[in-house]
């Protein structure tokens, strides 16, 4: 049976999307006579998918074929499904239309892995050196560097891409040895510092030699599954913040699992994932990110889990009552993003309005600020809000909880309207967690 | 300066022409109430003041906007008029009285109604430039790339550059098709026309199968368990469907 193009691209991007990374962003890079393409720092997202993420790349697998067996992924070799593979010359002519059509920003190619990792590897490169070298293709590429192959081999991908991912998967040992028997922390660990060391010599050889070309200019970003395993998020977190200082990791994606087979250490293929549990990591990501928390100040021993209930900002704020409210017109940036409800944006703003005049509660909801919440932590010369009235801590939290989340089976993600942002693209990719 | 409420001035519609109008309020001592653009009906009674475009007067006010206000207030300028702010002439206006009154101060007074309406209307204009720089769908006519978008802000300017850099030795051409307005690139030489009207030729095999792929990719790739109808909706509002090609409906393009 002849499978044409179509039926491979339905395959491959069907097993290629349980990887939740779907940004274009961190790289700068104008186009060349001669040549298509280009990158644009901030990511742009080009649709949006019916389950609400961006889509931004042409997200597909080079192959399904996999040699390993990973319980919770599709492309398992034990899972009866059909088997197909993208020649590299289809996969660059796909992605060359696309792009010239404005589909997209560019590719993220990923594979199950076949034969060896090695010979993965091999198969993506030939893939990525057509679009580069042939096609002059000067557009968004992001690769999966495959665990166990060969350093030399992820040393090339990373000359060829903009951003490299390694999922980790599981957060931790145990479960990985349960689950992913192929696979060892050493063996994801590995490649992923090999990344970073490479990432950071090639930042001093830019310095040094002006030629020398990039090797992952847009950094490295992992996954972590959510939900599959009984790692707590305390966990999950404590690992995020880990990756974020000791591998320089551009982003820590959480994705909420699926279940997609039956197995007795699988949660039952019944199950909802976990989507609300996942919002909270990624709200948690954020603070760690962009507002100066670190994940002790979140999570401990005793509160392992986030409360689904009110987001993680606002549970910090009421277990820290003591430090509030806090006075608009004198609060330094730092403290001012611990409000809940005043984000980065909005803090920014009120310190450049406050040059200017005093501010009061009305100054402030013209400016766009949402005084829903932040109206119980804050003063405003010396004065709470006209009309509030504060009876306890237990009053407060109850008007903080997140009751819609409750009633509905699919939770609401933020849909950011009222919230201000960082980059446009964590956004609108849907799965951040601005707060 | 006396404020007559019934004076208004009616313009050429050009950013020129807005400047010149700011300049003739400074020399008369007067303030307009209304600033009309051509095309906007005038009730029975008023009689409008006609300000001619004069390159000369409308630099004296371009140029002075850095210099006793600030180049970011210039800039502010600049984009306020490629918005679709009703009255955003008026808005520009007043924000330049302000200016010229208060200096660089001007530029943090955002609880001031004039000055965070007129950020607000460039938010928007940005924000939606920047959609635009992901929403528009190019088809391919042989060896030209066609785009059609309908934006609520005159968007061409912001995203001209993005483009003509991204596709730089292709040729191509986006159609607004709200402001009659299109960019064409051709030979690494980019402009900006007038185009009442266009129509396109049939597309072929090719550029209708690259649709069929993509429109089969964007269903692919949502994962069902996670479907979330209202998210989409917020993130890409319905009135840009009509010219992304993964959303239209089948049916209605063969
Ligand atoms: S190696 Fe990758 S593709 Fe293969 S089973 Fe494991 S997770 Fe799936």
């Amino acid at each position: 049976m002849k499978i044409d193009i179509y039926d491979k691209l339905t395959i491959l991007s069907d097993s290629a999307k349980y990887d939740v990374a779907c940004t274009s962003s961190g790289v700068d890079r104008s186009g060349k006579l001669g040549s298509i393409g280009s990158a644009v720092k901030a990511g742009i997202c080009h649709s949006f998918s019916a389950d609400g993420r961006c889509i931004s790349l042409l997200k597909v697998l080079m192959t399904n074929v996999c040699i390993f067996d990973c319980k919770y992924c599709v492309n398992r070799f034990s899972n009866d499904i059909a088997r197909v593979g993208f020649t590299p010359r289809e996969l660059a002519d796909l992605t060359i239309n696309f792009y010239r059509r404005n589909y997209i920003e560019g590719l993220f190619l990923s594979s199950g892995v076949i034969q060896s990792p090695n010979n993965t590897v091999e198969q993506m490169l030939k893939a990525l050196e057509l679009l580069r070298n042939v096609y002059h293709f000067g557009g968004y590429i992001h690769v999966k560097a495959i665990p166990g192959a060969d350093n030399e081999l992820i040393a090339r991908l990373g000359h060829l891409a903009d951003r490299m991912s390694i999922n980790i998967e599981l957060p931790s040992q145990q479960s990985l040895q349960l689950l992913a028997p192929n696979k060892t922390k050493e063996s994801i660990l590995r490649p992923m510092g090999l990344i970073s060391t490479k990432i950071q010599e090639n930042s001093t050889d830019l310095v040094k030699f002006r030629h020398a070309s990039k090797f992952v200019p847009a950094g490295q970003s992992t996954q972590l599954i959510v939900g599959a395993t009984p790692d707590t998020d305390h966990k999950i977190l404590t690992l995020t913040e880990g990756l974020y200082k000791r591998y320089h990791l551009k982003r820590v994606y959480f994705s909420a699992y699926m279940p997609v087979a039956e197995h007795s250490l699988l949660p039952s293929v019944n199950t909802k994932p976990p989507l609300m549990r996942e919002h909270r990591l990624y709200q948690a990501d954020w603070l760690l990110r962009f507002y100066g928390f670190e994940a002790q100040e979140l999570l401990d021993e005793q509160h392992p889990n986030f409360n689904l209930q009110v987001d993680p900002k606002c549970n910090w704020a009421l277990n820290h009552l003591e430090k509030f409210p806090l006075e608009i017109n004198k609060a330094p940036y730092e403290m001012l993003l611990r409000v809940p409800g005043i984000g980065v944006t909005s803090a920014r703003r009120i310190l450049t309005a406050r040059r200017s005049s005093l501010l009061d509660f009305s100054g402030l909801k013209k400016m766009g600020i949402v005084l829903k919440r932040a109206q119980y932590f804050i003063t405003c010369k010396g004065r709470i809000m006209d009309g509030l009235k504060i009876t306890s801590a237990g009053t407060i939290r109850a008007l903080m909880t997140d009751q819609y989340q409750l009633t509905s089976p699919n939770p609401e993600q933020l849909s950011l309207f009222n919230e201000p942002f960082i980059t446009r693209e964590d956004v609108q990719q849907c799965l951040t967690g601005q707060i | 300066m006396p404020d007559r409420t019934d004076l208004i001035y009616a313009y050429d519609g050009s950013f020129e022409g807005l400047m010149c109008c700011v300049f003739e309020s400074y020399t008369q001592k007067e303030i307009p109430s209304v600033i009309r653009p051509p095309g906007v009906q005038q009730s029975l009674f008023d009689t409008e003041k006609w300000i001619e475009s004069d390159k000369h007067k409308a630099d004296r006010v371009f140029n002075s906007i850095p210099v006793k206000i600030s180049p970011s207030a210039q800039e502010l300028v600049k984009l306020g008029f490629l918005t679709c702010a009703p009255h955003k002439e008026l808005l520009i206006y007043h924000f330049l009285r302000l200016g010229f009154n208060y200096g660089n101060k001007v530029m943090t007074m955002l609880t001031d109604a004039t000055v965070c309406s007129l950020q607000k209307a460039v938010r928007y204009l940005t924000s939606e430039s920047h959609k635009f720089k992901g929403f528009a769908r190019f088809s391919v006519y042989g060896e030209v790339l066609v785009a059609v978008i309908e934006p609520n802000n005159f968007v061409l300017p912001l995203i001209a550059m993005h483009f003509c850099d991204r596709f730089r030795s292709e040729e191509f051409m986006i159609y607004d098709k709200t402001h009659g307005m299109a960019l064409i690139y051709q030979s690494q030489k980019a402009e900006l026309m007038f185009v009442e009207e266009l129509t396109l030729p049939e597309v072929d095999g090719t550029e209708a199968e690259y649709r069929r792929l993509w429109r089969q990719f964007c269903k692919t790739i949502a994962i069902e368990g996670r479907n979330n109808p209202r998210c989409r909706m917020a993130l890409m509002p319905k009135r840009y469907w009509g010219q992304l090609t993964e959303c239209i409906v089948r049916s209605s393009i063969k």
